[in-house]
């Protein structure tokens, strides 16, 4: 039952990211490579009209959570206390750029919401991606120093960062070169993801120049992710275990890898949609590999006195996991078919949308 | 361990008043746009379906700020109250994530289908889209309220040694009698909104003689649904609201009435008068006697219990709080009432679009409505303290054990700051909508 709400809980999450990483990406493209007045209107137009549907993903996934595995939805989320408010400020201040620069025509107040919006959209894909590297890191849980831990259960609580910012300190910081360097494989990857969405879905003159981007960043994206993989055993002595115990689950990097090298065909690909597909097998491949290395730990504990959390110990009974199948199921067969109706009248570009356009 | 809690209070407080504008809006709002598409269908009156899509405008936007105040709230339960969230998880969780699952997807989908696929789709699947953005917007309110009440009057449920709650009967959290009554006042408050809303809107329209054609409707739907969700919100969701207070949660009923000791022969109902906790009175009331005795029990010398039966430690923590947001939420739902049967009257005299004193003052109410509704869930929530779960888990065993007072002060600030500039962009954005109008459109 609960490796069940498990891959339930990882399917969501990772479609959030899939979703919501492209209005990452597309605000990241925004900040650095839109310079006409035509451009961002061709960003916010392929963005615009899905924005907040996308966060419904993440609403969905946090209410899952809860349910489903309750003391790790409080341990980490109060764990974890201030760069989460972070990331739920920065998801307010990137609508808020989105939806208010519109509204004045000003030049110097477009230039500041747009800034807003493109540097919020930045920081959400680099804290995405440190939010990662704290997971595979795992935390020093019940805040234990010499063998005595400090809190009943796992609680704990990090700051943003220790003054070493090293990940093999005792007490540990949100921030340390490891989770900063898996921030930048975030960043890397979503501004690609970003930019084959706005191929994808528009007719945008920055197309062309945004395929040359892909190609490249595609470069530094091969290179970090094999530096990870040659420095993932400093965190993990023993990083491949799972995967050599369960062969089965080279499925996960072998999507990540499809992606990554279908994403250096992009300048010929006659469909528009390719890019985008590729990037999302590459985020896909690339979540499921790394949550899948420390399965079935959720947050590996950094000290020997407490245990990791695991999905055993921290789901919620076995009656209310079992009665939630029932909803579930027939939840997400109407998602589904919500899902499959609005693409089908929402197919192709969006260019003429007029998003903002009130 | 006062001062700790302290800010985790007031920064929920915070956000979820500032939150709640949104959804108390959009619920009842859904409801008339699906009257207005309803009336198009039938009549074929082109005017309706142009008044369905204003509507829908204003529903979008109010669903946008619903959704990016909402992600926060969500996060609160793990962020601030994680003691909380781990012992009840199991079965708040049920009804949370239900919500997710259920109602947002169903809206946010709709919500496209409906302001984009008019043309697509045809008239009677475009009725339903918007039939469907009311399920779901329902639904959310439906499921937060089996929460709340949950909270509230605790059923289906077994407590295990390490102090975790668990479910033991899912059903129990939707026949639980707090439900009903709580979802469908609540519901009704909802309405109330939005027909202040757009009759206010309607009178604008018909003030500044600009679209007077779309002004005469708003107001005639905006009075009507009005007069009926006021009423209705009194009596009978209201009253059965309060049985279940005295039946459950006496001495919050006790607080919220103003009634520090019992007294013989019948209670009166106060109608204005300020607690005095220190001599544990009313100074300068006004009151009527015997009358909560016989609006409670149907019986002009029925005891009511006062403050003074109870013991200290199980007093709501905040009396006077309680009070005054009890009696401004029946103090304005008594307004609403009468000017709403003023307007109808006009209506039906065929004076109500010419009568400008009426019609500033439905102007002027719009923001009253959205006072009532909070003040009443004030009422809901502190009538509760000091417990989280009614009288089995405390409101200070619920917070976050490693989150020091110091950054929740923090991120309090910061979520003041940000709110204060998505006010800003919300008002903005409104006015722009408003001022613009409802677009008229030629059917081909």
């Amino acid at each position: 039952m609960e490796i069940f709400w498990y891959i339930v809980l990882m399917t969501i999450l990772t479609v959030y990211v899939i979703l919501d990483g492209y209005d990452f990406g597309a605000g990241i493209i925004h900040l650095f490579f839109a310079k006409t007045e035509k451009d961002k209107k061709a960003i916010t137009n392929a963005i615009g009209p899905f924005w907040d549907a996308n966060e419904v993903w993440l609403i969905a996934g946090g209410g899952l959570l809860f349910f489903a595995f309750p003391i790790l939805y409080a341990v980490a989320f109060s764990g974890f206390y201030l760069p989460l408010i972070m990331i739920l400020w920065l998801l307010i201040f990137r609508a808020i750029g989105l939806e208010l620069r519109g509204q004045v025509k000003n030049t110097m107040w477009e230039t500041i919401w747009d800034k807003a919006f493109g540097i919020s959209s930045l920081l959400l894909a680099l804290f995405f991606g440190v939010a990662l590297g704290n997971v595979v890191r795992g935390v020093n849980l019940g805040m234990v120093t010499d063998g005595i831990a400090a809190h009943d259960g796992s609680y704990f609580f990090l700051p943003l960062w220790n003054p070493t910012f090293s990940p093999h300190a005792e007490h540990l910081g949100v921030i340390d070169w490891f989770t900063l360097f898996l921030g930048v494989v975030s960043v890397v990857a979503l501004t690609m993801h970003g930019a084959n969405w706005i191929i994808f879905k528009t007719n945008s003159s920055l197309n062309p120049k945004l395929k040359k981007t892909v190609f490249n960043l595609n470069i530094v994206l091969l290179t970090l992710v094999i530096t990870s993989l040659s420095i993932w055993h400093l965190i993990e002595p023993n990083p491949f275990h799972n995967f050599i115990e369960n062969p089965w689950m080279w499925i996960f990097p072998a999507i990540a890898f499809t992606g990554l090298f279908g994403m250096f065909k992009v300048k010929s690909y006659k469909k528009d949609g390719l890019g985008f597909l590729f990037s999302s097998l590459f985020l896909f491949g690339g979540l499921t590999s790394t949550v899948a290395s420390i399965f079935p730990n959720v947050l590996p504990s950094t000290n020997d006195t407490v245990s990791s959390l695991t999905i055993y110990n921290t789901a919620a009974g076995d009656y209310g996991l079992s009665v939630g199948v029932y909803w579930f199921v027939i939840a997400i067969v109407l998602v589904a078919i919500y899902m499959f109706i609005q693409y089908r009248v929402f197919k192709g570009k969006m260019d003429d949308v007029g998003y903002g356009e009130h | 361990m006062e001062d700790m809690i302290f800010f985790d209070r007031m920064q929920f407080a915070f956000t979820i008043t500032f939150h709640y504008i949104f959804p108390q809006l959009t619920m009842g709002l859904s409801l008339m746009i699906v009257y207005f598409k309803w009336k198009f269908l039938r009549t074929h009156l082109v005017k309706y379906n142009d008044a369905a899509k204003f509507w829908m405008k204003i529903f979008a936007l109010n669903f946008a700020m619903g959704v990016v105040t909402g992600i926060p709230m969500e996060f609160q339960f793990g962020t601030n109250w994680a003691k909380f969230s781990e012992l009840t998880g199991g079965i708040i969780g049920q009804t949370l994530a239900m919500e997710g699952m259920f109602s947002f997807f169903l809206e946010s989908s709709f919500l496209g289908l409906f302001l984009f696929g008019e043309k697509l789709l045809g008239q009677r699947l475009h009725f339903l889209t918007g039939f469907f953005v009311f399920l779901g917007s329902w639904a959310s309110g439906f499921l937060i309220i089996a929460t709340h009440s949950w909270m509230q009057h605790p059923v289906g449920y077994e407590i295990l040694e390490n102090g975790r709650f668990a479910l033991t009967n899912f059903s129990a959290l939707f026949s639980n009698p707090w439900l009903m009554p709580s979802f469908l006042h609540n519901q009704m408050g909802s309405v109330i909104t939005s027909s202040f809303v757009v009759a206010g809107i309607g009178a604008f329209y018909l003030l500044s003689n600009k679209h007077s054609e779309f002004g005469k409707i708003f107001v005639k739907t905006g009075v009507i649904f009005g007069l009926v969700s006021s009423i209705l919100v009194v009596f009978p969701t209201g009253d059965w609201t309060a049985k279940n207070m005295v039946k459950y949660q006496p001495a919050a009923f006790a607080g919220m009435e103003g009634v520090f000791e019992t007294e013989e022969g019948g209670a009166e109902i106060v109608l204005i008068g300020q607690p005095d906790m220190e001599n544990k009175r009313l100074d300068n009331k006004i009151a009527v006697p015997n009358v909560l005795s016989f609006l409670t029990y149907q019986s002009w010398d029925a005891e009511i219990k006062g403050l003074n039966e109870f013991d200290e430690s199980v007093h709501p923590t905040n009396i006077p709080g309680l009070y005054y947001a009890y009696h401004i939420m029946v103090g304005l739902g008594t307004i609403f009432i009468g000017l709403m049967l003023l307007a109808t009257i006009q209506l039906f005299r065929k004076k109500l679009y010419t009568t400008k004193w009426i019609l500033w003052s439905l102007l002027f109410m719009i923001p009253f409505p959205y006072i009532a509704n909070t003040t009443g869930w004030y009422t809901a929530e502190l009538g509760r303290q000091p417990w989280l779960v009614y009288d089995l888990l405390r409101t200070v065993d619920g917070i976050s054990p490693t989150v020091s007072s110091g950054n929740t002060l923090f991120t309090l600030l910061g979520f003041i700051g940000l709110y204060f500039l998505l006010g800003l962009l919300f008002l903005m954005l409104a006015g722009k909508i408003i001022n613009k109008g409802p677009e008229t459109t030629k059917l081909n």
